[in-house]
């Protein structure tokens, strides 16, 4: 058995002297495996990663009996030492590269930074070793690559680079905090694998956080949860996806949607609601000094698709396809610039102006963010009769208030909640005020654009469940964006796959999902980390 | 009563001001950026400062005529009626019970004397000026302190028992015992200095004999009115042009950038400076609308602030309509749309209540520039007229005389002193206003 | 990149013409040029025969907009319109009304300016930078919030009294240098350094409070974390990171106002006695003297709009995001 790498005992983390945010916690890494902290956000794990390198914000105040690298506690270590040691014995990367990158040096710069910092080689020594490390992660054409600044390159390749930053000082620990959360699944895919190869190469303990089980079961060996500060429970991956011990865990797990799912919805064929034709939307790109429109974005490229009543599509793509736009132009949120939409026989598409208005009621839409689609100065009771006021200006007062109190009992949420503001409620209490409103005006199509991606997993499974409820009672269709495909075995009657603004495939769930006729489909599914309770590991 | 079109426009602000206060007091997106002021001891202090001066300019904006003289007066002129008319032949210092200049005296014995002469107001009620002036000073000083530290103890007293048992820990609050303790020292020390001046001149006189500390005072009103009117004509061009430039874009926005941007690239010294040359002509070829001097400096007063608000609202445009490009793209206006809410009412709905803070903030910064701006402007000559009261003025005055040995040092002070305690007050009450209003520091947003 | 900055120029274009209309009817439509001429004569008294006198010297006899009287082309070259603002296009400036040719001084008067404002400018940039990174590097500390509490003093302070005191102070008791006046060549240098001195100090207060929001909006970011996580020391974060990202906002806001700096400022030049452009226009000004103001007006608008065509070359050259999108 190997030593550990790193040693935390008793770490708690106080914020302004009054929230614990991380409360007496103890683990440790060995060197050459692969440590995953798992936990929903607000659980604290990302501050105890950033305890460890002492980089907490000043108003944060941390007390621990050690933290231990190699048998070296850093908590008596000054902070000129402790830069030594970060970037060189403990590196980072983080979320979103695009943002932790700096946006006016050069990525090869910002390399050969940290090997400045920790080694002392001359300028020939130091620019070949930012090549080197530019090709193990893997980026094409790395001469050319080191002059490009952040912005230049894509999502993956950014994090490629932060990856190359972290393991230019050589280190020990490589944490990693939520590294593929804002990725698509196939970069995803793609640099989880990259990881596990560097790990078995350099062999340094890797120290992963995710509030993603079902990749953390593929890649950890072994997986501590967290909730609200604490470690409830740790364990060899192995087993501890098999047997889950702590109620906390079992209701996670038991909150994951599993791609089993998409055999049990009904086959049975419904009338169709919602019928588009060749649907574009197309943006002009303008050039030249008059600004002359010289060619098209084509977002969305002469779609077609139909939805029956009282059943479900999903939308699914990665990000850029054209999913977001298609759902946001079907009502006319977005202008359209060709096609036709037709629901219930009425033609949306010939309608502008008061005309389109009236009509506004029959597709709805809830949006991705909950904390920005509800206007903050308003109470709960006005947001979501906002609607009723707008289409049906003749209804009294009181049946209006009594009619928010009925929907917002049906979405599950307290009598009280109508004299309350949106910031006293949680993500997913405030994306039930959202479906709310949208059912205050009975549409007969919602839009759901990503309206789960944003929540926890636990809560996630909530809102699904409440999705599916009102579609049994009130017999409303839903065209479901999103990403997720495991949600969308959850979810979904019909699948729709879109791909550069376009459906490059359409069919029954069980069918797509199960036997894709298209190379990108296949791409998509064998990407998506399915939660392994068996065997562990994937190779590289 | 008399009311010049000034006093009609700042008792027009006062209610307005009220009745939006009261709007607001009750939403709940206003109480806590409210109670965290209320809980800054720097801001309730510099409130305290900004409602006296307050007071004072309210007091001088009711006008009436006087019985007496035919002149018209103002409430706070029958106050400050003894400092109003006794004024010197010229210049004393401060305190002084002598004048600055020598003069040619004639004894009671009837020779001719070359020396200072004694004030006729100043000290004059001092038999022996050397030897009995401190300690006349500090007995009067004293005296009057100790008046105005009863008034505020007693009224403080009668607050406390009247009060109900649910304001009384707002009152216990750091903030209010500080608040309270200014206003102890403000109401004292004034006491003080106005049961002096009935005495000396507190702050000595100007060349015409005029005492420097009732300029001061008739000053503060100028400041005021220039700092308050001028945006109250700045804010319904900038909101409305703002807000309709994000919303509609398209050539609205154009039209409405092209304004701007025209307005802004003149330099604005020289767009007020000639609108007020073309005032002056104006107001000189039209000599019968003008009846007295007052009218004619108070209409002077108001076109300056009609200028000022006109040139100044392009910046508070261009904050609007970038707030107004940003919230358009939030979902919640998108959901609006989608649910059919007419555009005007989510311009009235969504858009307006959340770009008031960035309005409520420019208010108040706003408003220590523009006092500041006015001694600048008077210090040209293209700023009030120069019979007005001004602070400007008064420094313009007072710095044409510095050659003088001796050196003339009290109004340029007097002046120095009321603009500084106003100036920060309202900075640092701004401070605090825009911290409270942040949405980053706050927990809404 | 070429293409943006030639659609920026013709947008100029109309700008100016608004600025000349504007001022158009600002100094011919609310006043008349017999009101002028009655005002610049004297009040009362004044003969028919002495307006129209008046008016001929200096071109006013002519009609506002349309000359009904002349023919062909004449119709609207021979009108005010033409003759006085549009002149303002080709920088004939004309003659002022006390008869001195206006282009030409303005060309003698704009460099005292710029040798006032340009060193003001530098230092006083070099000076609030400072300490706005030094304010950024002691944040919550008690250090930072005296220095705020400084900078709030110092800007409450009327410039006037920056000027009134500087010039009393270090003019006239420690007599170090001239109180004010100007001189030619490197002489000048002695009369600048008190304006240059008071300048700079007015501006403390607003300056470090306006760069320390920049310093910490940046501070705030993500590459930040990620600078402080390859080991970098927080100084070494600051003067690296942060200061190369906050310079590109600073920089182009001084970019705006550079050609602005030749207009001169109105206040010092008048106070110091440096015959620039400021004190130029505050004659003019003080005299009534239109002809001038109309050309400073016209001169401020052309530099303005130069100063926001450099501003958005500067960007496009400083922001690499801009420069290579």
């Amino acid at each position: 058995m190997n030593k550990p790498v790193l040693t935390i005992e008793h770490l708690s983390v106080t914020f302004n002297q009054q929230q614990k945010v991380v409360d007496d916690i103890s683990f440790e890494i060995f060197s050459g495996e692969t440590f995953a902290l798992v936990g929903e956000s607000g659980s604290g794990k990302s501050i105890t990663a950033l305890s460890v390198l002492r980089l907490l914000p000043n108003n944060a105040r941390l007390t621990a009996a050690a933290i231990s690298l190699h048998g070296d506690n850093l908590l008596h270590r000054s902070e000129f030492e402790l830069c030594k040691i970060r970037g060189s014995r403990i590196g980072m990367i983080f979320q979103d590269p695009m943002s932790s990158l700096n946006p006016v040096m050069t990525i090869g710069s910002q390399i050969e930074e940290v090997i400045n910092l920790h080694f002392s080689l001359s300028r020939q020594a130091t620019q070949q070793r930012v090549l080197e490390l530019l090709q193990q992660v893997e980026i094409p054409e790395p001469e050319k690559r080191m002059k490009d600044y952040p912005h230049q390159l894509s999502g993956g390749q950014r994090q490629r680079v932060m990856i190359a930053i972290a393991l230019a000082g050589e280190p020990d620990l490589l944490i990693a905090d939520e590294p593929t959360t804002s990725l698509d699944v196939t970069i995803q895919a793609q640099i989880l694998a990259l990881l596990k190869t560097i790990q078995q190469q350099t062999n340094m303990a890797l120290w992963l956080i995710s509030h993603d089980l079902a990749l953390v079961s593929n890649l950890a060996d072994r997986v501590a949860v967290m909730q609200r500060g604490k470690i409830v429970e740790t364990g060899i991956t192995a087993e501890f996806f098999s047997h889950p011990q702590h109620p906390y865990t079992q209701k996670l797990l038991d909150a994951l949607p599993s791609m089993q799912s998409c055999f049990t919805h009904n086959v049975e064929q419904k009338p169709p609601l919602l019928q588009v034709r060749d649907f574009s939307c197309h943006y002009p790109i303008r050039k030249g000094i008059f600004k002359r429109v010289v060619d098209y974005v084509k977002a969305v490229d002469g779609v077609s698709f139909d939805i029956q009543q009282g059943k479900t599509l999903a939308l699914v793509g990665e990000s850029g396809c054209g999913k977001t736009t298609l759902g946001k132009s079907l009502l006319n949120l977005i202008p359209a610039s060709g096609g036709r939409v037709i629901i219930n026989g009425i033609e949306l598409s010939r309608l502008d102006g008061e005309e389109l208005r009236q009509q506004r009621a029959h597709i709805q839409i809830v949006f991705q963010d909950p904390f920005s689609s509800m206007n903050p100065r308003m109470l709960v009771g006005d947001i979501v009769a906002e609607g009723i006021k707008a289409l049906h200006p003749k209804i009294s007062s009181d049946d209006r208030k009594a009619r928010v109190a009925l929907l917002l009992q049906q979405v599950g949420l307290p009598e009280d909640s109508a004299l309350r503001y949106p910031h006293e409620f949680s993500g997913g209490q405030r994306q039930r005020i959202c479906i709310a409103r949208v059912l205050a005006v009975d549409p007969k199509l919602i839009v759901c654009d990503e309206p789960t991606s944003a929540l926890d997993v636990s809560v996630q499974a909530q809102i699904i469940q409440l999705l599916k409820t009102l579609q049994q009672e009130k017999g409303v269709s839903y065209l479901f964006i999103t990403h997720d495909l495991a949600v969308v075995a959850e979810v979904a009657d019909e699948v729709a796959v879109m791909y550069q603004g376009k459906i490059i495939e359409h069919g029954p769930v069980a069918q797509v999902l199960s036997r894709p006729a298209q190379a990108y489909t296949k791409k998509l599914l064998a990407a998506v980390p399915v939660l392994q309770t068996e065997n562990p590991k994937i190779t590289a | 009563m008399v009311i010049l079109w000034t006093d009609a426009l700042i008792f027009l602000l006062l209610g307005l001001m009220l009745v939006l206060g009261l709007y607001l007091h009750q939403k709940e997106y206003m109480k806590r950026p409210l109670q965290q002021i209320g809980r800054s001891k720097v801001a309730m202090v510099s409130l305290v400062v900004l409602f006296f001066f307050m007071l004072v300019g309210l007091l001088d904006s009711v006008h009436f005529k006087s019985a007496k003289s035919n002149d018209i007066v103002s409430l706070l002129d029958v106050w400050a009626t003894p400092l109003r008319e006794q004024g010197e032949k010229t210049y004393s210092a401060p305190f002084a019970v002598y004048l600055y200049s020598k003069e040619m005296m004639t004894q009671a014995d009837g020779t001719q004397q070359w020396g200072y002469p004694r004030l006729q107001f100043g000290g004059a009620h001092l038999t022996d000026p050397e030897a009995q002036q401190t300690s006349d000073i500090t007995e009067k000083a004293l005296y009057g302190f100790a008046q105005g530290a009863g008034l505020v103890i007693f009224f403080l007293f009668l607050l406390w028992s009247v009060l109900l048992e649910q304001h009384k820990p707002f009152m216990n609050s750091s903030s209010a015992k500080a608040a309270w303790a200014m206003v102890f020292l403000i109401v004292s020390v004034n006491y003080a200095l106005i049961y002096l001046s009935g005495y000396y001149h507190v702050f000595g006189t100007d060349k015409v004999g005029e005492d420097v500390f009732y300029q001061a005072i008739k000053s503060i009103r100028t400041g005021l009115v220039i700092g308050t009117l001028t945006t109250l004509i700045m804010l319904p061009m900038a909101i409305i042009f703002g807000i309709l430039a994000g919303f509609f874009r398209g050539w609205v926005d154009d039209v409405i950038q092209y304004v701007y941007t025209t307005l802004n690239s003149i330099p604005s010294v020289l767009l007020i400076a000639a609108s007020i040359l073309m005032v002056q002509v104006y107001m000189a070829n039209h000599e019968e609308a003008y009846t007295s001097v007052i009218v004619r400096a108070d209409m002077r007063l108001l076109f300056l602030c009609l200028i000022l608000g006109v040139t100044s609202w392009t910046g508070l445009c261009r904050l609007l309509r970038a707030e107004t490009l940003k919230l358009r793209e939030m979902e919640y206006v998108q959901a609006a749309q989608a649910l059919g809410v007419r555009r005007r009412v989510i311009l009235l709905r969504h858009i307006l209540p959340n770009v008031m803070h960035i309005v409520l903030i420019s208010v108040v910064l706003d408003f220590s520039s523009l006092v500041l701006a006015e001694a600048v402007l008077s210090y040209i000559n293209i700023g009030v007229d120069p019979t007005t009261y001004s602070w400007g003025n008064m420094i313009n005055g007072a710095r044409l005389e510095m050659a003088r040995e001796p050196i003339v040092w009290w109004s340029l002070s007097a002046a120095f002193v009321f603009m500084f305690a106003l100036v920060l007050a309202a900075n640092l009450f701004a401070d605090t206003v825009r911290d409270a209003f942040d949405p980053r520091r706050g927990g809404y947003e | 990149m070429i293409q943006y900055i030639i659609r920026r120029f013709l947008y100029a274009f109309p700008l100016l013409m608004g600025v000349n209309i504007l001022t158009f009817v600002l100094f011919f439509i609310v006043n008349s040029p017999d009101d002028m001429a009655r005002m610049q004569l004297g009040q009362k008294h004044v003969t028919e025969q002495a307006v129209t006198n008046w008016k001929q010297q200096r071109g006013y006899d002519l009609p506002l907009l349309w000359n009904a009287k002349a023919d062909g082309e004449e119709k609207l070259t021979q009108t005010i319109f033409y003759q006085k603002s549009v002149g303002l296009f080709l920088f004939r400036f004309g003659v002022s009304d006390s008869g001195r040719n206006i282009a030409a001084d303005i060309a003698q008067r704009m460099w005292p300016s710029l040798a006032v404002a340009l060193p003001s400018l530098i230092v006083g940039l070099l000076v609030n930078i400072s300490f706005a990174l030094m304010m950024v590097l002691f944040r919550q500390t008690y250090l930072e919030r005296s220095g705020m509490v400084l900078c709030v003093i110092l800007m409450s302070v009327s410039s006037l009294f920056y000027i009134i005191g500087g010039q009393f102070f270090i003019g006239k008791l420690l007599k170090l240098v001239p109180i004010s006046g100007y001189d030619s060549g490197l002489s000048a240098v002695k009369f600048l350094i008190l304006p240059v001195l008071i300048g700079v100090c007015s501006g403390i207060g607003s300056g470090v409070r306006w760069y320390r929001t920049l310093f910490l909006e940046e501070v705030e970011k993500d590459y930040v974390r990620t600078a402080r996580a390859k080991g970098l020391s927080e100084n070494q974060t600051l003067f690296r990171h942060v200061l190369q990202n906050a310079m590109i906002p600073i920089l182009t806001g001084v970019v705006v106002v550079l050609p602005l700096l030749f207009m001169g400022s109105l206040i010092m030049e008048s106070f110091f006695s440096i015959p620039g452009l400021g004190s130029y226009t505050i004659d003019a000004i003080n005299s009534q003297d239109f002809a001038i103001v109309r050309a400073m007006v016209f001169l401020g608008s052309v530099l303005y709009v130069i100063g926001l065509l450099l501003t958005d070359i500067s960007y496009t050259l400083v922001d690499p995001r801009v420069r290579l999108s």
